[in-house]
């Protein structure tokens, strides 16, 4: 039980970037742990992968679960979890005094410079998410509702999927 | 008492609907907290995600502890970690003991191909709107896209340089600028 807290807190430590930055040294620990194959741990990325939720998070739970019950999940879960309390405590101190120095400027140049990255994601996304012309039209059908209505991003997400069953599932 | 659930329910809903990892989340993120709830402003929330993506951890789980603490100090960490990470754990957990051969389900599968384009759609969505909101002159313009080209260019990039750069940049420019105009007068 302590061993699955501390090694998922490394990995909650030294994993920076989130989601799929974390699991090369996921993969290291656990599989150097010996508790899954290679083939296993890539089972579990791929499940992480489809559910919601962090991927770090999924994966600490279901792993945890698979070694030590729910009381593991718990402890493998929050073990994932725990820097990032610490280590965000602190940071939201230093924006703070950033935010009240003459500095501040800065944080203008920033907030452009994370829009810029965002941007690049989505030209990275395109490829892997739209490969067909069903991907193409959900994904037109969900940009025109995003920008013509007020629709909450969970009922065109829930509407996404939904579209997915009947378009791949049935038609296809 | 009341902010704390509202904390706790809205990383929650952030953490159930995070479906492919990273920026998927910020769709929901932006309309539950910057239109919904007006925690924050466009510039905030990008300054929460600069931070939270520059630190070590899930960027979810980063964005729930630093958006709680603000709100309502250490109790407001409790909430949003323990929001944003309950749906991952209820599901996760429900599949491990119940669904171990979940991927060969075939409409789960198809539903969550169904929601990847849709989620890279609301996430363009997002920037767009965050840009329009935050590019206000000449300088920020050129920042932009001087950004985007050198992500594009160099991959694997660490996102903590262009969070660094972008705000020197900043810091420069205003700076010589108004030397420039103290110097013109």
């Amino acid at each position: 039980m302590l061993e699955l807290f501390i090694t998922f807190f490394k990995i909650g430590a030294l994993t920076f970037g989130g989601g799929y930055a974390m699991i090369p040294l996921m993969e290291k620990e656990i599989v150097a742990q010996g508790w899954l194959t290679q083939a296993q741990f890539l089972d579990i990325v791929a499940i992480a992968e489809m559910t919601p939720g962090p991927i770090a998070i999924n994966s600490a739970t279901f792993i945890g679960y698979q070694h030590g019950g729910i009381l593991g999940a718990a402890a493998a879960t929050f073990g994932v979890v725990a820097p990032s309390i610490i280590i965000m405590v602190i940071f939201s101190h230093l924006l703070a005094r950033l935010k009240a120095s003459k500095y501040s400027i800065a944080l203008k140049g920033v907030g452009v410079g994370v829009a810029a990255m965002i941007a690049a994601a989505v030209f990275g996304l395109i490829k892997p998410a739209i490969t067909n012309f069903a991907d193409l039209a959900i994904a037109v059908a969900a940009l025109t509702l995003a920008i013509t209505t007020k629709l909450s991003p969970i009922v065109i997400i829930l509407g996404a999927g939904l579209a997915g069953v009947v378009l791949y599932g049935l038609v296809l | 008492m009341q902010v704390l659930w509202q904390i706790f329910t809205s990383f929650f809903k952030i953490g159930a609907f995070t479906i492919g990892g990273g920026y998927a989340m910020l769709p929901v993120m932006q309309r539950d907290l910057v239109d919904r709830l007006g925690w924050l402003d466009e510039q905030e929330f990008l300054e929460t995600i600069a931070v939270t993506q520059s630190a070590p951890g899930a960027i979810a789980v980063n964005t729930a502890i630093l958006i709680g603490k603000r709100m309502a100090g250490l109790p407001g960490v409790a909430a949003g970690a323990l929001g944003v990470v309950l749906p991952s754990f209820i599901i996760i957990l429900g599949i491990a003991i119940f669904f171990q051969n979940f991927l060969d389900w075939q409409p789960a599968i198809h539903f969550f191909a169904g929601v990847r384009p849709a989620v890279v759609a609301l996430i363009a969505h997002v920037a767009w709107k965050m840009g329009r909101k935050l590019i206000t002159g000449r300088f920020y313009l050129a920042l932009f896209f001087a950004a985007l080209a050198i992500i594009i260019l160099v991959p694997g990039l660490h996102p903590v340089w262009i969070i660094l750069s972008s705000g020197m940049a900043t810091v420069f420019w205003t700076a010589s600028h108004r030397q420039a105009a103290e110097e013109g007068e």
